[in-house]
């Protein structure tokens, strides 16, 4: 069980999104609609860039966690370090959950997640004299027949 | 924190056996208070016992006896208890094993009258 499945089960969250800031979606639970997944991605993202903005008017660090309570559900957004970078999630969660759940879970799933990560590929120099060899090769595949 | 929750966590800290008494918003599972010994995590305690209430409540209710008054989970090295307190919160309280159950769950009654 991967630790978003064990995040999911555990915490009782209905819909869980892993993005980037940009809002790319890396992971998704309960969503049944790509347009939902996208929707929802650009909005916690945009909401996380707006708190972030917040933050810095206030001369303070980045929130690190956002928590909007409903009638029937909350939404908690959250961002975290990886060695891919930072990482947002949102995650809706119903009156089988609570907010304190999702926190007490969500630390468990950011250290999974964090340990799971594979390391940054190492970023190799473009060469000249490389370039026109990797060029072609991949002319090549591309145009393979 | 505030001192009047100060005042009612330690009256229930003190009785032998107890090593740790919240108030917590039992919908939430979050701490309102705490007056916890090093060692206990008081955001777990709080999640999963405001979430352990709630579905404790519910199966009152599907039962049709009423809203627990008292919750008592006893375990090898302890023991939890809990009360409901005004405005869905919970007083709870972990005890060792040594804790004379009878006397915190008086303990706990008389400081959740008293946040009412």
């Amino acid at each position: 069980m991967g630790p978003l499945e064990h995040f999911i089960g555990e915490a009782g969250a209905r819909l869980t999104l892993v993005m980037n800031p940009a809002g790319q979606v890396l992971a998704q639970h309960g969503f049944t609609r790509a347009v939902d997944v996208m929707a929802a991605a650009a909005l916690g993202a945009a909401i996380v860039s707006s708190t972030a903005e917040i933050a810095r008017m206030l001369d303070e660090p980045d929130f690190s966690a956002l928590n909007h309570q409903g009638v029937r559900h909350g939404i908690f957004v959250a961002g975290f370090d990886s060695p891919r970078g930072r990482l947002l999630a949102l995650v809706v969660y119903g009156s089988n959950s609570s907010l304190g759940l999702v926190q007490l879970f969500f630390e468990d799933f950011v250290r999974d997640l964090v340990a799971a990560c594979p390391a940054p590929a190492d970023v190799r120099p473009v060469l000249a004299k490389d370039f026109e060899r990797e060029l072609n090769q991949s002319l090549a595949t591309l145009f393979r027949t | 924190m505030s001192t009047r929750y100060d005042r009612l966590l330690d009256q229930i800290t003190r009785v032998r056996g107890v090593r740790g008494a919240m108030l917590i918003a039992s919908e939430d599972g979050i701490v309102v208070a705490e007056s916890v010994m090093e060692g206990i995590r008081a955001s777990a305690v709080a999640a999963l016992m405001g979430s352990l209430a709630r579905r404790i409540r519910r199966a009152a209710d599907s039962l049709g006896s009423g809203a627990p008054e008292f919750i008592h989970l006893q375990t090898a090295g302890g023991a939890l208890c809990a009360v409901p307190a005004p405005e869905s919160m919970l007083l709870v309280a972990i005890a060792d094993s040594a804790v004379n159950v009878g006397l915190l769950r008086l303990a706990l009654r008389k400081a959740a009258e008293v946040i009412a």
